[in-house]
């Protein structure tokens, strides 16, 4: 850990775990666990960002990940705004760079940006002085995903190397599984995925990632089995003839399950189609982590935020 | 008293009369005359010594804007981009607003084009509105001027409309230009499919969406025996095709753009929506081979595809942004790139630029012969220069080399003895 502790976090803006080192990975996920303890108090509340504005701009509908941010802002006692797609101007015709030059306008210290169109928050970035913190970016990368994903593993297993990861699902439109491949395998871990191949993107396999042809291949001696939200088609494109069939080949139940590691952690970034990619017993069962994937994302987004800012606490000597 | 320019020392290259010799060029009153055949007193005289003296270039394939979409560029502003390019003709798309379907458009343009400073040949749909629905008027707009039809900027995906639209076009001795593209492989894709789309999160677009309509393309040629011309080229399976269409006998010619084989898709990582056209810039692998292609006579043609966009279309999302970059004030520089690494020798690059584009639309230009128009190139192959965009001529700037130091230029360009373009002094 003290090799941590002297680590320097350079990046201004959060896109992706594309751009970050192994290094960086650990060093927010410790900043994490620090500040994981926060949610546990009676006072839920640290006066780290207090005077601090932090935008979220989610101009594509989510709940989760929104409220998460939320929280995460409010506990560390920053002033939070929330702009949702419906609300927003970009109904009105206004474009991403406009709305961004507005709320600049008035001074936020962190915009925390969801959009639909991949590359979004990079648009932004070059508009915008402050800080851009990428909350899912079309079907690019959704990096306070992945890195609570790695936060829970660690938890539960103390360390990714060496670790076989499936991951089953729509792996080409999945934010997630972008952010998720590249932050497992930049600490160590065989990520296995599975899926039909019209759920497999374009040249993905290389020396730490191989497609699995069934998901019981997929699962056979797997550490953790993280199952991916489904849906039948994506802008008219026929991906899977039905749920019903998806299900029955490629949902995780307990009868999969037997071929994985009996210490299997099972995961799922939410929200479940429960029933199609997984079954209710497997989500609620005694593997699962899927809760604690949410409550780690909070303490994940806390220190995203300080860090994005210079990893800087309130000086007290100002408080007069 | 008549207009006389002479271009000293320079190195004439016509690749047509089979010409490469240093020596002077004689121009007066727009043809090119044998030297020493017309009085010298008064005549602009221009020291070409290093240069290279070449029949003007065509770019056969850009997209001027006008009528409709006058913010990006005008048929002036494109065609003075045009001659600083080294271009003393263009042949321009019919996708403006309203679409040239109809000889009226055609003789707009036309009109509109005798104050530009290139000559302009229009090129007029395929279907009427390009909308893939019905034939447009070829005879009409032939006799207003049209060289060429196409639907560019989308695909003809009728195959039936296709053939019947060569074999019309046949009849009035139209060349078609074909925009080889499977829309329902390549729809909502916005950068070539593969390893970079997909850490990119971007809809790739396969190049078989590009080889499957190249190959009905030519399958359409040989069963109509119609003459056909593909467009902007991208991919190596394409080549394959097209290298063995013409190893059949089968009248097509192809054309492909400077970006093709210069960039590849890892220029769209930071999302560069300037790195954003249709067809997108493919693999490693492609570029290769269409640098191959053109060297071995597979590809008669470099055209820019140029294809001006304002910030509005370019400084959104990446897969909201419009597709395509502007060409003209490049192409020299970078094809002479393909000469100075052995890939190209400079007969083969002026029948690319000029000689091939002139026979395949049947127009004048490609020769520096006696008598011909005097449409002539003078390119410094040595001169250095930044492409910024303080110095861009075309009205936008939508450019992936922006910043780029570049190396080869147009220091000279006459068009029909009218000097469009000039970074030499006359003495």
């Amino acid at each position: 850990m003290t090799g941590q502790q002297t680590h320097v976090f350079r990046h201004k803006h959060i896109f992706g775990l594309e751009q970050m080192s192994r290094e960086d990975i650990e060093y927010i996920i410790a900043t994490a666990h620090s500040f994981k303890e926060i949610s546990n108090r009676s006072i839920k509340k640290v006066p780290t960002l207090r005077g601090k504005t932090v935008v979220n701009l989610f101009l594509e509908p989510s709940t989760r990940t929104r409220l998460s941010f939320e929280i995460a802002a409010k506990r560390m006692s920053a002033d939070t705004f929330n702009i949702a797609s419906s609300t927003s101007s970009a109904a009105k015709g206004e474009t991403i760079i406009d709305t961004a030059r507005n709320i600049e306008a008035m001074n936020p210290d962190i915009i925390v940006l969801r959009h639909s169109s991949s590359g979004a928050p990079h648009l932004l970035a070059r508009h915008v002085d402050c800080p851009v913190i990428n909350a899912g970016d079309g079907t690019h990368e959704h990096p306070s995903q992945g890195l609570l994903d790695i936060m829970t593993i660690l938890e539960h297993k103390e360390r990714l190397d060496g670790l076989k990861i499936a991951i089953v699902g729509d792996i080409s439109h999945s934010r997630v599984a972008g952010s998720d491949i590249i932050g497992f395998t930049r600490l160590g871990a065989r990520v296995c995925l599975a899926g039909p191949a019209t759920f497999i993107p374009y040249g993905i396999a290389s020396a730490e990632v191989e497609v699995a042809a069934t998901v019981k291949e997929a699962v056979t001696g797997a550490d953790v089995v993280m199952a991916l939200r489904i849906q039948k088609e994506r802008q008219q494109d026929p991906l899977i003839p039905s749920l019903r069939e998806y299900a029955i080949r490629y949902g995780i139940n307990r009868e999969v399950l037997q071929y994985a590691r009996d210490d299997v952690l099972i995961m799922h970034p939410g929200p479940i189609n429960r029933g199609v990619e997984m079954s209710p017993d497997v989500a609620d069962g005694p593997w699962s982590v899927i809760l604690d994937q949410v409550t780690n994302g909070v303490a994940v987004r806390m220190a995203l935020l300080y860090l994005v800012l210079g990893g800087v606490k309130e000086s007290q000597d100002t408080e007069g | 008293m008549s207009v006389v320019i002479i271009v000293d020392n320079g190195r004439i290259i016509d690749p047509l009369h089979g010409v490469d010799s240093h020596g002077e060029l004689w121009i007066c009153d727009g043809r090119i005359v044998a030297a020493g055949s017309v009085p010298a007193d008064g005549a602009q005289r221009f020291d070409a010594e290093g240069c290279w003296v070449v029949p003007g270039l065509i770019d056969m394939h850009v997209h001027l804007r006008e009528p409709g979409e006058e913010y990006k560029e005008t048929i002036v502003s494109g065609t003075r981009a045009a001659a600083a390019g080294g271009f003393t003709g263009v042949a321009c798309m019919p996708n403006t607003k309203p679409v040239n379907d109809c000889g009226s458009v055609t003789t707009f343009i036309l009109r509109t084009a005798e104050q530009g400073a290139a000559r302009v040949y229009p090129v007029g749909a395929v279907s009427k509105g390009s909308a893939g629905g019905e034939l447009a008027e070829y005879a009409e707009m032939k006799e207003a001027g049209i060289v060429a039809v196409s639907d560019d900027g989308r695909p003809v995906m009728n195959s039936q409309l296709m053939r019947r639209a060569l074999e019309y076009a046949g009849s009035h001795g139209l060349p078609i230009i074909s925009h080889p593209e499977d829309d329902a492989l390549s729809r909502n894709g916005s950068m070539h499919e593969g390893f970079v789309s997909t850490r990119l999160g971007l809809r790739g677009i396969p190049a078989a969406a590009e080889a499957i309509m190249v190959y009905r393309e030519i399958a359409l040629a040989e069963l109509t025996g119609t003459r056909m011309h593909l467009a902007h080229i991208s991919t190596a399976a394409s080549v394959d095709l097209i290298r063995r269409a013409k190893d059949r006998g089968i009248g097509v010619t192809a054309e492909t753009a400077p970006h093709y084989f210069s960039l590849t898709d890892e220029a769209v990582r930071g999302y560069n929506t300037n790195a954003k056209m249709n067809p997108p810039l493919r693999s490693e692998i492609d570029r290769r081979v269409i640098i191959e292609a053109l060297g071995d006579g597979t590809f008669d043609a470099i055209a820019t595809d140029h294809a001006p966009h304002s910030v509005l279309e370019k400084d959104i999302e990446f897969d909201l942004a419009a597709n395509g970059i502007i060409g003209l004030e490049t192409a020299l520089p970078l094809a002479l790139a393909l000469v100075r690494d052995g890939s190209l020798s400079v007969g083969r690059l002026v029948e690319l630029l000029s000689v091939n584009p002139a026979r395949i639309l049947g127009v004048a230009g490609g020769s520096l012969a006696i008598g011909s128009p005097a449409d002539v190139t003078v390119i410094d192959p040595r001169k250095r220069f930044v492409f910024a965009e303080e110095t861009i001529v075309s009205k936008s700037r939508n450019s992936p080399f922006l910043g780029r130091e570049l190396t080869g230029k147009a220091v000279l360009t006459v068009c029909g003895g009218r000097i469009t373009h000039a970074e030499l002094m006359p003495n």
